[in-house]
């Protein structure tokens, strides 16, 4: 794909970013946080691209370092927020108890 | 797998993960738009592997199950309390692994590296050491491994310029030179400088500061998936740069601190001359039996929770004497400041977890102006939320804060472990007010003596 159609993709989504969470409440900015957190925790894709291209030992060390933070970020990510959320979850049916 | 499968697959994901973001900013949809984007990362994950056919395959899993098993645990099994630092934590790594994947691309493609592939490794390496470091720092301080004051020596601003200089001449240097020693040495002074940039920031800033890590750690993973010529990392990493500069501007209007203030804190920050020795103005300190008197004859009682309660696992106590009190016809609220706990609406989620009824929790624009009706505020384990000094003292670490109104209220109550300031780090002058009764010990054990006094009432 050239420059130009990943620029123009970068650019467009800024916009969409700037959208999504134009109208998020207070309560909520923790698990938001969490979240967007875990979402970039998909460089792992790029880790795993890396690693299985490697063509020296010094890349694959580093890369499959990148893998297994990559991975923390993701997984664990996504798990804590779902225990945020969770929590949120509990209220909301105690609210209407 | 053909390449067009493959992006198709990618967009399917990039979709997911901006419905994960919609679903996150409303309290109905979030559950499921958090599932939604972790659906969108398995597949694009998993995607992959068919598409690449990558090379040391069970090297790559066995990684990634080290990863999972570092990860996983660590979410189940964290506090609530200690949720925010967390969260530092995971943003480091992937800021770090960001950094990482960069680095490999730049020295397998060598000299095939295009002017917009060097320039793009040179910013994702800042960045990403930038915010794996720094995250790191915010992670000491919240976990209070370190002090949580803002750490401030003389020269320090000298140094973090000079670090800066050399954080850029060293970027110059990769871009003439693209060899693979300067690489390492920018790597180096970026994670310094990721370091001196944090430590200066002062404890209630921290949350602002984790945000903006977030935000930094979107962009390098954009940056590096457009090395990688892969549209979803573009999309991922820059919705979350995105949307997490928005959310962090949206934190510090909600905490009344001017961002640029925070971050350019580090160049202009000063050595502030110590607190002076502890004071010994005299405070009035009642028993429990006092406080559960004041409380029952009271019309109406806010009460202000605060990390101390969370840290004293207080949350099903202080409902408990919430409970009893509506049931001695006294009008109860709970006061939730926006940043009450140590992030925007940490709050929320522990008193979500002690099943405290919705309708009780009522946002600081609310209750403020019910302070001067109220009779008794009683205030657990919080501190900076409600020290007048972020109105009275100008240039206070948080001079600016919107705080809870608690001195309106005809009797304060404070239950503290200790005259210890609070995490800023700032004198409370509401302590030693007429109107303030203050109740020693932990938050739980304070409560359970009061909940027993208010019984035998």
């Amino acid at each position: 794909m050239n420059g130009m159609a990943l620029l123009s993709i970068f650019v467009l989504s800024i916009f969409i970013g700037f959208e999504v969470v134009s109208k998020v409440s207070t309560t909520l900015h923790t698990p938001l946080m969490s979240g967007a957190n875990a979402i970039h925790g998909v460089i792992l894709v790029g880790a795993i691209v890396v690693a299985g291209r490697s063509t020296s030992n010094l890349e694959l060390t580093l890369s499959l370092i990148a893998v297994i933070l990559a991975t923390v970020n993701m997984v664990g990510g996504f798990v804590v927020t779902d225990r945020m959320l969770e929590m949120f979850k509990g209220k909301k049916e105690s609210a209407t108890k | 797998m053909s390449r067009n499968i493959y992006d198709f697959i990618g967009l399917i994901a990039a979709v997911a993960f901006i419905l994960a973001l919609k679903g996150l900013s409303s309290p109905k949809t979030a559950r499921n738009g958090n599932l939604i984007g972790a659906a969108g990362a398995a597949l694009v994950t998993l995607l992959v592997f068919f598409y690449e056919k990558p090379a040391h395959l069970v090297l790559i899993i066995l990684a990634m199950i080290v990863g999972t098993g570092a990860g996983v645990p660590a979410a189940r099994k964290v506090k609530m309390t200690a949720m925010p630092q967390l969260v530092a934590l995971f943003n480091g790594v992937g800021g770090g692994a960001a950094a990482l994947v960069s680095i490999v691309e730049y020295l397998r493609l060598g000299s095939d590296a295009s002017g917009g592939d060097v320039a793009a490794t040179i910013f994702t390496v800042i960045v990403g050491c930038v915010s794996f470091t720094g995250s790191v720092v915010t992670f000491l301080k919240l976990q209070e491994l370190m002090t949580t004051r803002p750490v401030v020596f003389a020269g320090g601003r000298f140094l973090i310029a000079i670090v800066l200089a050399a954080v850029i001449g060293a970027g110059g240097w990769v871009a003439v030179s693209r060899g693979s020693v300067p690489l390492g040495v920018l790597a180096v002074l970026a994670l310094t400088f990721g370091v001196l940039f944090v430590l200066p920031v002062g404890g209630a800033d921290v949350p602002i500061v984790i945000s903006l890590l977030n935000a930094f750690t979107g962009l390098t993973v954009a940056a590096s998936g457009y090395v990688l010529q892969t549209t979803v990392l573009i999309v991922a990493g820059t919705l979350v740069g995105a949307s997490g500069t928005l959310l962090t501007r949206k934190m510090a209007q909600a905490m009344g601190r001017p961002i640029l203030g925070i971050l350019f804190g580090a160049f202009t920050a000063t050595p502030q001359a110590a607190t002076g020795a502890a004071d010994t103005r005299p405070v009035r300190s009642g028993s429990a039996e006092d406080v559960a008197i004041l409380l029952a004859y009271a019309r109406r009682v806010v009460i202000v929770p605060g990390f101390g309660l969370a840290v004293a696992q207080a949350q099903h106590t202080v409902r408990e004497l919430a409970d009893l009190l509506t049931a001695k016809g006294v009008d109860v609220a709970y006061a939730i400041h926006p940043v009450a706990g140590r992030m925007p609406g940490h709050m929320n989620v522990l008193l979500a977890e002690a099943n405290v009824p919705y309708e009780q929790l009522v946002e600081m624009e609310e209750i403020n102006p019910t302070f001067p009706q109220t009779d008794v505020a009683l205030v657990v384990g919080a501190n900076d939320v409600v020290n007048p000094a972020a109105k009275t003292t100008p240039g206070c670490p948080i001079y600016g804060m919107p705080i809870l109104d608690v001195g309106l209220a005809a009797n304060v109550v404070f239950l503290k472990r200790s005259m210890r300031p609070g995490f800023a780090g700032i004198e409370n002058e509401l302590l030693y007010d007429q109107k303030t009764t203050l109740l020693f010990g932990d938050a739980k054990a304070s409560l359970t003596k009061v909940v027993s006094a208010l019984k035998a009432f």
